[in-house]
């Protein structure tokens, strides 16, 4: 179980600011989902931290160990990364797709071993009935479900999302985000999420980051962070929000208007 | 999503699918076995064509014989000098161009693309034209227009992997640079072919045709040699070709090297198909066709893909060849033609009967 600090990331894009000197804790199996309007500089966060760009300023410590230090392999051994967008060019059996995660352990032969965590994980999430099926088959849930596997076989420390509901129906959403509160409580594993869905979020987060314009501009619990106010700041968005059966919910009224 | 009932039995579950994974690969294995069989027999079949009769069995005995002996009798003699070199150039040219046709297409992600994509055999036709009009090049003798082919396509391969340096190695910056290169060598080739002789200009169109004719023992361990080079170090690469298919940002979070490792494939496949057009011409529609055949039957693992459709590809071209010699005989028409005459209906066949989009 580790602690991820983000020490004042930037990153931009030619010259565009994207992230503005962004810093931001995660605990040992702590739940932390990243919210924003588009643009905010969510996605651009997670893929700093997992060096698929490379951030200007600032460090990203894992239990203080600096992972700009780490080759790309020994990171993929740390960091498991979930795209927004899912898919296959070739085709390829969930069992290969999900192997593909065991990447940063084998040269080129993959070992019994190998074979029996790809199974052990397609039966923690309940797939193992697609292992012979072809990826570019599966809907979108499952499609969520066999990328989710790839990055456990990663056996990593750390879980990155981006947008794991954003192509799912309501009872997806839904299984998808108990799937991976589970493995998160199950494996600790801690997770950062970049999601959309204010209601998801303060169901199933532990800890909200809300960034606007590549800023961090709250952090803490969902109830302290998802308020009218904060909503309204960020969103340009009216909206009620209230407690009900211990969960928060928000209701968006309507577009605030800008001049 | 299957809800989470029935937990017995899945250690049952886990042995059924480990069963069909094993199977899975068994047929990988038979049909890479297969091809290797099939080659072997289009072989011994393809040397008996020709006006001196030899039968099969015959051909088997020779090419045994041979190899510890000096060919002495008139059948061996027609065998070993005539027809075995371009039997094992088809061969040779068969496994470059379709592994690197595999490579190219898992390296810029699109199952479209071949050897020529980046527009290698403009190059290599400006090179040969070069020799052929103008006399002009960096060898002498026959090896000058050799010399040329591979020069010019090897060296419009680094264009691109300069240009993919200094840009970033996306598919899409290679692809675009290999459009503007194969533009202005067919433009060059055509200046030149506008102000070459007619005799000149006839021999360029020929070589371009694509032919297994002009091979001979001194030329295949250049081949031999290139590919023997160039495969295994792709079949090292082929964990890290799987996981571009599944996108930069995925392969890159698995721990791989993606500009590195699209750059280095793209060299590999370049001069491996350099290698092969230089003494072939252009031959179409192997590094197309057989990594789309062979996907269709063992799937897309590149550990078995790679040697799958490179056997396959030679396969194809031997078949082509036999078809070339045989279908107008005594004359032989160049390989080249009969592959796209091939290849068409075989894409057509399978654009039909594809179950999903690729875009």
């Amino acid at each position: 179980m580790v602690t991820l600090k983000v020490k004042d990331v930037a990153f931009s894009y030619a010259s565009v600011p994207v992230l503005a000197r962004v810093s931001m804790e995660v605990g040992p199996q702590e739940m932390v989902a990243v919210l924003g309007p588009n643009g905010a500089g969510k996605s651009t966060l997670l893929k700093c931290i997992d060096r698929i760009l490379t951030p200007h300023l600032g460090s990203i410590l894992l239990d203080g160990e600096d992972l700009v230090k780490l080759s790309r392999l020994e990171l993929a051994k740390r960091i498991g990364y979930i795209p927004q967008s899912l898919s296959h060019t070739f085709s390829v059996t969930v069992f290969d797709a999900v192997l593909m995660g065991r990447r940063p352990y084998i040269s080129w032969h993959t070992s019994e071993e190998d074979t029996e965590k790809v199974l052990a994980t397609l039966n923690m999430l309940h797939i193992e009935d697609l292992a012979m099926r072809d990826i570019n088959e599966m809907s979108g849930g499952q499609m969520q479900q066999v990328f989710i596997a790839r990055a456990l076989v990663q056996e990593p420390d750390v879980l990155l999302l981006d947008e794991p509901t954003s192509n799912l129906d309501i009872r997806h959403q839904l299984e998808v985000m108990h799937t991976i509160k589970s493995i998160v409580r199950k494996k600790g594993i801690s997770t950062i999420m970049a999601i959309h869905d204010l209601n998801l979020a303060a169901r199933f987060a532990d800890k909200i980051v809300l960034m606007n314009g590549g800023e961090i501009v709250a952090v803490g619990d969902p109830s302290a962070v998802i308020t009218p106010a904060t909503i309204r700041e960020v969103f340009k968005v009216e909206a009620d929000v209230y407690e009900k059966e211990g969960k928060l919910h928000v209701v968006p009224l309507r577009a605030v208007r800008t001049k | 999503m299957p809800p989470s009932e029935s937990r017995s039995g899945e250690s049952g579950k886990s042995e059924e699918i480990k069963a069909q994974y094993k199977k899975f690969i068994g047929r990988k294995l038979l049909f890479i076995f297969s091809s290797l069989l099939l080659i072997v027999l289009i072989a011994g079949f393809a040397a008996t064509l020709g006006s001196y009769q030899i039968s099969v069995t015959e051909v088997y005995a020779i090419i045994l014989h041979g190899i510890l002996h000096d060919p002495a009798t008139t059948a061996e003699l027609v065998v070993w000098n005539l027809r075995l070199p371009p039997i094992l150039m088809g061969i040779l040219a068969g496994i470059g161009l379709a592994i690197a046709g595999t490579t190219m297409q898992a390296v810029v992600r699109n199952p479209l693309a071949s050897p020529y994509t980046l527009g290698i055999a403009s190059a290599a036709g400006f090179g040969a034209a070069l020799a052929i009009i103008l006399g002009k090049g960096l060898a002498t003798g026959q090896y000058l227009i050799i010399a040329n082919a591979f020069v010019f396509a090897v060296l419009s391969a680094f264009v691109i992997y300069g240009l993919s340096r200094h840009r970033g190695a996306t598919p899409e910056t290679m692809i675009l640079a290999g459009i503007a290169l194969m533009y202005l060598f067919s433009a060059m080739t055509g200046i030149l072919q506008y102000f070459g002789e007619q005799q000149a200009v006839a021999e360029v169109v020929f070589w371009m045709f694509g032919s297994l004719g002009r091979a001979s023992w001194d030329k295949l361990p250049f081949v031999a040699a290139i590919l023997a080079l160039c495969v295994p170090l792709l079949m090292l690469k082929a964990w890290d070709l799987n996981t571009l298919g599944a996108g930069d940002e995925s392969a890159k979070s698995l721990g791989v090297n993606v500009d590195q490792t699209r750059a280095l494939c793209f060299v590999l496949a370049s001069f491996m198909t350099a290698g092969v057009i230089c003494f072939t011409g252009t031959i179409g529609f192997i590094g197309l066709v057989s990594p789309h055949i062979c996907r269709m039957v063992i799937g897309g693992d590149n550990r078995y893909l790679l040697p799958a459709s490179g056997l396959f590809g030679a396969v194809i071209l031997l078949s082509a060849d036999t078809i070339a010699r045989r279908i107008i005989a005594p004359t032989v028409i160049p390989v080249g033609l009969v592959t796209a005459f091939m290849g068409v209906p075989l894409f057509l066949f399978l654009i039909l009967k594809r179950k999903r989009e690729y875009w």
